[in-house]
C-alpha cells in the first residue's frame, strides 16, 4: 500500500526564499539549504583548524620552542582542538549530512521544526568568528580545549570567557539540532516506513541525537559555573576558595566522551549507507547494526571516567570505568565485521568514496585498538596525556569521522550539484591524505610510550626525529587539501551531469532529481522499505513502490 | 612477502567461514601463521623504554599482550579489508549486484561472541596487572606512620604499593613530599628536611611521594618507570614505586600546566645505596638520621 504525501501549496513561505547561489547566503528555511551552509561553514573552519595544525607541528620540527612564544602556542592549540571539534566535524556529520539526508530518508519534505534548524546553523558563524577573533582582541583561550581548572580560572580571563561563550553557542545549536532529528526521525517517517526499515544514518542519528540531548546541557552547566568562577570569583572548582577541581573534570568529560561518540556515531552511520551502494551487496545485519548504535549509546554515556585515570579517582571506579569503556569495543567490532560482510562477495566499484570508506576502517580499527588499550588502567597510568593519546584520538576523530566527511562527499556530491566529481584527482587526494595521516599519526604512538607529554612546544632532543617525520606527515595532509578543493569547485561548474541516480543506489535520496527540488520530491514522496535490497530480483517485484518518484 | 602472504591467507580463513567451500585446513594454517606473526611482532618489536621500577616489568607484560593481540586484530581486518577490495572489485563487462547476503545468524553471534571473550579476558588480565602493581590498595595505608596528616586527609588515587615486603630489604620505606608548581617540581624528605629540585633514591628501596599543587593541576611522569600521577590543588595525591636500576631518568609534567609545561621537567636520580646515603647525609639537616 502507497500512502502518498501531497506536496505544499506553492504559496508558502519557502517560495519566497531567494533562489538560485543566493539561498545560500540566506536565512533559507529549505534543509538541502542548511544541509550545505553547514558543509561549507564547517569546510572553512577546516581549513582555518588544519592552519593552525600546520603552525603546531612546524613549532615541533624542533625541540626548543623557537617559532612562536609559548603562550600563543597554546592559544593555537586550544583554538585547533576546538574548532575541529565544535566547529568542523561535530557540525559537519551531524548537521550537514542530517539536515541534508534525514529528510529523504524518512520521506519528509523537509525536518520537523525548519526555522529551529535555520537558527542552529546561524548560531555557528558567529561563535565561530568570535573564537577566533579572541585571538586578535586579548590572546585566546590557552588551556587547551579540556579548559581545566584551575589553569582556565588562572590564564587571561577575556579569551577564556569569549571561548566559553562561543562553545556555548555552538553547544546550544547542536542541541536545537539533536531535538529537531529526534522529532524529525520518530514524527515526520512517511506513513508505512517502519523504524526497522529506515537506512542505517537515520539511526546513527537518532543515538548521536539522544546522547547530544543528554549531555551537551551538562557541559553547558558546567561552563556557565566555569565562567561564574572566572569573573564573579565564586569557588565551584577553583581550590583557593574551597572548589573542587576534579568535579569539573567529572562533569566536563560526561559529555565530552559521548562527544566522540557523537563526531564517529554518524560517521559509523554514513559509512553504513555508502558500502552497500558500492559493493552493490545488501548491508550485512542490519538488526545487529541497529543494537550496536543502541549498545554504543548506552555505554558511552557511562565511561566518561577513563579520563580521570591518573587525576585522582578511587580503585574501584577505576576497574568499572575500565571494563565499561573496553565493553564499547564489542559493539563496535560487530559493526566493523559487519562492514566487511557486506564488502565481501560484492561486486565493488573501487571508486574515492569507497576508498575513503576503507580507509576509514583501516584506520579506526588502529585507533579501536589503542582505545582499548587505553581503557586498561594500568596502561593508561603510563601514556595519558602523552602523544600516544594524540595519535589515538587523531585515529579515531581523523582516521575516522574525517575520512567519512570525505567518503561521504564523493559520495553525494553528484546529489548536491547534479554534477560528477573527476575519479582520477579524488584518488589522488585519498593517496595523499592517507599517506600523510599515517605518517603524521602513527609515529606518535612511539612518542607518547617513550616520553614524549601532549601540549607542549619544547621537547627532549632525542624526539626531534621522529617530529620531523609527524610533521612531514601533517605537511602531506595539508597538500592533500589543494587537489580536493580544485576538484569541487572545478566540477561544481564543468563537471560531468551526474543524472538523478549515477550510483544505482536505492535510498530514497536518489529517487528525485540531482539537485533535488525544494520540496524534495515534484510529486509524492517514494516510499522505500528495502533501502539495501541490491542483488535481489527485479526490484518490481518485490518493492513495487520504490519507482513511484517516476510516476509522478 | 610474509605479511602479504598472511593477508591473503586471512583472506582466505573468513572466507571460508562465510563460504564453506573452502577447505578447514587452510582455516587452521592460516590461524596459525597469524597467531605466531602476531606473536613474533609482540616479543620482537620493543617499543618502551628502559625498565627502571618494579612496576615497569608488569606493565609491560600488559603491554606485550595488548601489542600481539592489537598486531593480529589490525593486520587481520587490514587484510580482510586489502583482500576484499583487489578480490571483489568489479570487473571490466561485469554487470549486477552482488550476492545478496543480508544476515547470518551464527556468524554475527561468533564476531560478537569473539571480542566480547577477548575484552573479558583482556580486562580480567590488566586488572591482575593492577592488582600486582599495587592499584587496588588502600592509600595511604603504609606510610601512616610517617604521616599522621594522612589520616585525617582524604588521599586521592595513586598507586598504593601491594607488596608488603615492598617494604624494603631493611624495613624503610622512604617518604618524600612533592609540591609542584608552576614550573617546577619540589622534593621534601621530612626525615632529613631536605628541599630538593631533584629527586634521589636509592635502588630497591620503596619510595612513597604524598603529592600537592601549589596552583593548577599538574601530572609527576617517570616513562621508565611507567608512572604517572596527576598533583592536583586542593587534594593530596599519593604515589608510591620501587626504583630498580640505577640511572638518571626524567621526570616530565604531562598535564597543561601554563606557558612554560613543556620546560617542566626534572630528574630522578636512581643510586646505589651508599651514595644515596652519602648525597642525605651532605644535605640533611639532622645528621643523625636513619636512612
Amino acid at each position: 500500500m502507497t500512502i502518498s504525501i501531497p506536496p505544499t501549496t506553492p504559496n508558502n513561505s519557502k517560495s519566497l526564499q531567494p533562489q538560485g547561489w543566493l539561498r545560500y547566503f540566506s536565512f533559507s528555511l529549505d534543509h538541502k539549504v542548511i544541509g550545505l551552509q553547514y558543509l561549507v561553514c564547517g569546510f572553512v573552519f577546516y581549513l582555518i583548524g588544519g592552519a593552525l595544525a600546520s603552525a603546531i607541528r612546524i613549532e615541533l620540527t624542533s625541540p626548543v620552542s623557537d617559532f612562536m612564544p609559548r603562550d600563543v602556542y597554546n592559544q593555537i592549540l586550544t583554538l585547533h582542538g576546538t574548532i575541529m571539534i565544535f566547529l568542523w566535524i561535530v557540525p559537519v556529520v551531524n548537521g550537514a549530512f542530517g539536515n541534508y539526508l534525514i529528510p529523504f530518508f524518512v520521506g519528509a519534505r523537509d525536518m520537523a521544526f525548519p526555522r529551529l534548524n535555520a537558527v542552529a546553523f546561524w548560531l555557528i558563524p558567529p561563535a565561530g568568528l568570535m573564537l577566533i577573533t579572541s585571538y586578535f582582541i586579548n590572546g585566546a583561550a590557552q588551556s587547551g580545549w579540556t579548559a581545566y581548572p584551575p589553569l582556565s580560572i588562572t590564564t587571561p580571563a577575556a579569551g577564556q570567557i569569549i571561548w566559553i561563550i562561543s562553545v556555548l553557542l555552538l553547544g546550544g545549536s547542536s542541541i536545537f539540532g539533536g531535538i529537531n532529528f529526534i522529532a524529525t526521525i520518530l514524527k515526520l517517517r512517511r506513513p508505512g516506513l517502519k523504524l526497522m526499515q529506515l537506512p542505517m544514518y537515520c539511526w546513527a542519528m537518532l543515538g548521536t541525537s539522544f546522547l547530544v540531548v543528554l549531555s551537551t546541557p551538562v557541559l553547558a552547566g558546567t561552563l556557565i559555573l566555569l565562567s561564574f568562577d572566572i569573573v564573579a570569583h565564586t569557588g565551584f572548582f577553583n581550590p583557593v576558595l574551597g572548589g573542587n577541581v576534579i568535579v569539573y573534570q567529572h562533569l566536563f568529560w560526561f559529555y565530552s566522551h559521548p562527544a566522540v561518540y557523537i563526531m564517529v556515531l554518524p560517521a559509523f552511520g554514513l559509512v553504513s549507507e555508502i558500502l552497500p551502494v558500492h559493493s552493490r551487496k545488501p548491508l550485512f545485519g542490519y538488526n545487529t547494526m541497529v543494537y550496536s548504535i543502541m549498545a554504543i549509546v548506552f555505554l558511552g554515556l557511562i565511561v566518561w571516567a577513563h579520563h580521570m585515570f591518573t587525576s585522582g579517582t578511587p580503585p574501584w571506579m577505576r576497574l568499572f570505568f575500565t571494563i565499561a569503556t573496553a565493553f564499547i569495543a564489542v559493539p563496535t567490532g560487530i559493526k566493523f565485521f559487519n562492514w566487511v560482510a557486506t564488502l565481501w562477495g560484492g561486486r565493488i566499484s573501487v571508486n574515492t568514496a569507497i576508498l575513503f570508506s576503507c580507509g576509514f576502517i583501516v584506520n579506526f580499527v588502529l585507533g579501536g585498538i589503542t582505545g582499548v588499550a587505553l581503557a586498561q588502567v594500568p596502561f593508561d597510568i603510563h601514556v595519558h596525556d602523552t602523544y600516544f593519546v594524540v595519535a589515538h584520538f587523531h585515529y579515531i576523530v581523523y582516521g575516522g569521522s574525517v575520512f567519512v566527511i570525505f567518503s561521504s562527499i564523493y559520495h553525494w556530491y553528484p546529489k548536491f550539484t547534479g554534477r560528477m566529481l573527476n575519479e582520477n584527482i579524488g584518488r589522488l587526494h585519498f593517496i595523499i591524505t592517507f599517506i600523510g595521516f599515517n605518517l603524521c599519526f602513527a609515529p606518535q604512538h612511539w612518542l607518547g610510550l617513550n616520553g614524549m607529554p601532549r601540549r607542549v612546544a619544547e621537547y627532549d632532543p632525542q624526539f626531534a626525529f621522529v617530529n620531523q617525520l609527524s610533521s612531514a606527515g601533517a605537511l602531506l595532509m595539508a597538500v592533500s587539501t589543494i587537489p580536493f578543493l580544485w576538484n569541487i569547485i572545478y566540477s561544481a561548474f564543468k563537471g560531468p551531469i551526474a543524472g538523478d541516480n549515477p550510483w544505482q543506489a536505492l535510498t530514497p535520496e536518489w529517487l528525485t532529481s540531482s539537485p533535488p527540488p525544494v520540496e524534495n520530491w515534484p510529486g509524492e514522496a517514494p516510499l522505500v522499505t528495502k533501502p539495501y535490497g541490491y542483488g535481489q530480483k527485479p526490484q518490481k517485484e518485490k518493492n513495487p513502490s520504490i519507482g513511484n518518484a517516476k510516476e509522478t | 612477502m610474509r605479511k602479504w602472504l598472511f593477508i591473503n591467507n586471512l583472506g582466505i580463513y573468513l572466507g571460508s567461514l562465510i563460504l564453506p567451500s573452502l577447505t578447514a585446513i587452510y582455516t587452521i594454517l592460516i590461524s596459525l601463521g597469524l597467531i605466531i606473526g602476531g606473536i613474533w611482532v609482540g616479543s620482537n618489536v620493543n617499543l618502551l623504554p628502559v625498565v627502571a621500577s618494579s612496576n615497569a616489568p608488569i606493565y609491560d607484560e600488559l603491554f606485550k599482550v595488548l601489542f600481539i593481540i592489537g598486531t593480529l586484530l589490525f593486520f587481520g581486518m587490514l587484510g580482510l579489508v586489502v583482500y576484499s577490495l583487489i578480490q571483489f572489485r568489479r570487473k571490466p563487462g561485469q554487470t549486477g549486484d552482488g550476492l545478496a547476503i543480508e544476515d547470518n545468524l551464527p556468524l554475527e553471534i561468533f564476531w560478537t561472541a569473539v571480542p566480547a571473550i577477548v575484552i573479558l579476558f583482556v580486562g580480567l588480565y590488566s586488572y591482575d596487572i593492577y592488582e600486582r602493581m599495587g592499584g587496588m590498595e588502600s592509600l595511604g595505608a603504609n606510610n601512616q606512620h610517617h604521616h599522621q596528616m594522612a589520616s585525617k586527609q582524604r588521599i586521592w588515587g595513586g598507586i598504593g604499593s601491594k607488596d608488603k615486603s615492598m617494604q624494603g630489604a631493611n624495613g624503610t620505606l622512604i617518604p618524600v613530599e612533592v609540591t609542584a608548581m608552576q614550573f617546577a617540581f619540589l622534593f621534601h624528605y621530612p626525615d632529613g628536611d631536605i628541599i630538593s629540585g631533584e629527586l634521589h633514591v636509592p635502588i630497591g628501596q620503596p619510595v612513597t611521594m604524598k603529592m600537592e599543587s601549589k596552583d593548577v593541576i599538574h601530572a609527576f611522569w617517570v616513562p621508565e618507570f611507567r608512572l604517572k600521577q596527576d598533583v592536583i590543588p586542593g587534594q593530596p595525591t599519593i604515589l608510591n614505586f620501587t626504583p630498580t636500576r640505577v640511572g638518571k631518568y626524567p621526570i616530565i609534567c604531562a598535564e597543561l600546566c601554563g606557558p612554560y609545561h613543556g620546560g617542566m621537567r626534572s630528574t630522578v636520580v636512581v643510586e646505589e645505596l651508599e651514595d644515596y646515603q652519602n648525597w642525605f647525609a651532605k644535605n640533611a639537616k639532622k645528621p643523625d638520621l636513619e636512612v
